[in-house]
């Protein structure tokens, strides 16, 4: 989508303000809706969606909000969809009464093998390399409403393949919850504007 | 930490707004329901903020630069070098090396979102998340580079990386002459979370570059 989100090539969006000795998270509640991601999130829905989660934050809003801001409404914008949570659990703070509590997906134990498996994205499936390295390319100009990984600054610009990285899932429009997604070959070109 | 939090302007509003309460709430929660253990969150919090960070990547840069054909598989196959140290996982699960030099410098940024190679750097820092890094990096690299206090000559290549959904780049910067002698373990104190991103180089303490 052309979202707020794609903001690369922007002007006006101020100065660049590295802090010394950032800590990790700032606030304690960081570090918790950070790990409530992960955890809430394992096993459900896909990272492609997730991060269209993100993208779907009215503009105003997305620009306001810090970064783990975003992380919290996303958390809870999926949930919703996939129906882990209801409007009414979020607003009370409470299980719906008769609900049957269910077991975490994510235990503690599980914590380091998970992280260290991560989730690999390359797939084991055919395709064939439509371009080779050093070939000249155009991108395509599009303009899903969807998610997608061409960002704007890039459409319809000449760039030269530089790698051919294999097969991996194709995050473009992939944002069904539980979908199966579609593997394509990704190449990474450089782009000169 | 006065300044630390971009969103702390403008959280006194109408209710719901503290994200802290709202945090709790929904852990309160997701916990009640079973949807979460938060054992579980306690030791993803303590991962990224002790196990998991740019030291990791220090140490697969200092490899590089004390062994040749180290380097040459981390230039080949990054997610695979990482891994002989033990680095891997989440969101490096797929990792590119990009080696800088006296002639080239690469920078590495996400226009769209936040992807950064936390199995090798650990979590990114608000600037790297943050709307003028990202909307800047590709179109004004140099500029931004100014920024961080780092000054390329006109005729050092530039190449701007803007992550792609699953690939992950850790920039090996270049080694800083006059450390010959120092240990692999010396090397990789030298080495900055930065100069791994793209947003600076390494420079010996007391060396005025």
């Amino acid at each position: 989508m052309n979202g707020i989100h794609d903001m690369g090539g922007m002007h006006g969006m101020g100065p660049i303000e590295p802090e010394k000795d950032e800590p990790v998270f700032h606030e304690p509640w960081e570090g918790r809706v950070f790990a409530l991601n992960l955890a809430a999130r394992s096993g459900r829905g896909n990272i492609d969606h997730g991060r269209h989660e993100i993208e779907l934050l009215p503009p105003a809003e997305y620009l306001r909000m810090s970064y783990y801001e975003k992380w919290l409404a996303r958390l809870e914008n999926v949930l919703i969809k996939l129906g882990v949570i209801s409007r009414e659990e979020l607003a009370t703070g409470k299980p719906a009464a008769g609900s049957v509590k269910a077991i975490p997906a994510l235990s503690a134990a599980v914590v380091a093998g998970t992280l260290g498996r991560g989730r690999p994205a390359r797939r084991d499936v055919p395709a064939a390399a439509r371009f080779q390295v050093n070939e000249q390319v155009r991108a395509r100009n599009l303009h899903p409403e969807g998610h997608t990984r061409l960002p704007r600054y890039a459409r319809g610009k000449k760039g030269t393949i530089a790698r051919d990285h294999g097969v991996f899932v194709f995050p473009h429009n992939q944002c069904a919850i539980g979908g199966r997604k579609p593997a394509a070959r990704l190449f990474g070109p450089f782009y000169r504007a | 930490m006065a300044g630390a939090h971009q969103g702390h302007d403008h959280a006194h509003q109408a209710v719901p707004s503290d994200p802290a309460l709202r945090v709790k709430a929904l852990e309160s929660l997701l916990v009640e329901k079973g949807i979460v253990d938060p054992a579980a969150l306690d030791a993803l919090v303590d991962t990224y903020e002790n196990k998991i960070g740019p030291r990791n990547g220090a140490r697969v840069v200092a490899r590089a630069w004390v062994d040749p054909e180290y380097k040459q598989r981390l230039l080949t196959d990054a997610t695979a070098a990482a891994a002989e140290l033990g680095y891997g996982g989440s969101q490096g699960e797929h990792l590119v090396a990009l080696e800088n030099g006296p002639k080239v410098h690469n920078l590495v940024v996400c226009t769209l979102c936040s992807c950064y190679p936390w199995s090798v750097l650990g979590l990114p820092p608000v600037w790297y998340k943050s709307a003028p890094y990202r909307s800047r990096a590709v179109i004004d690299p140099r500029g931004v580079l100014r920024e961080f206090g780092l000054e390329l000559d006109q005729d050092v290549e530039v190449r701007v990386w803007d992550s792609t959904a699953e690939l992950r780049y850790l920039v090996l910067p270049e080694r800083p002459a006059g450390t010959g002698q120092m240990s692999e373990e010396e090397l990789a104190a030298l080495v900055t979370r930065d100069s791994m991103v793209g947003t600076a180089r390494i420079t010996l303490p007391g060396d005025a570059r």
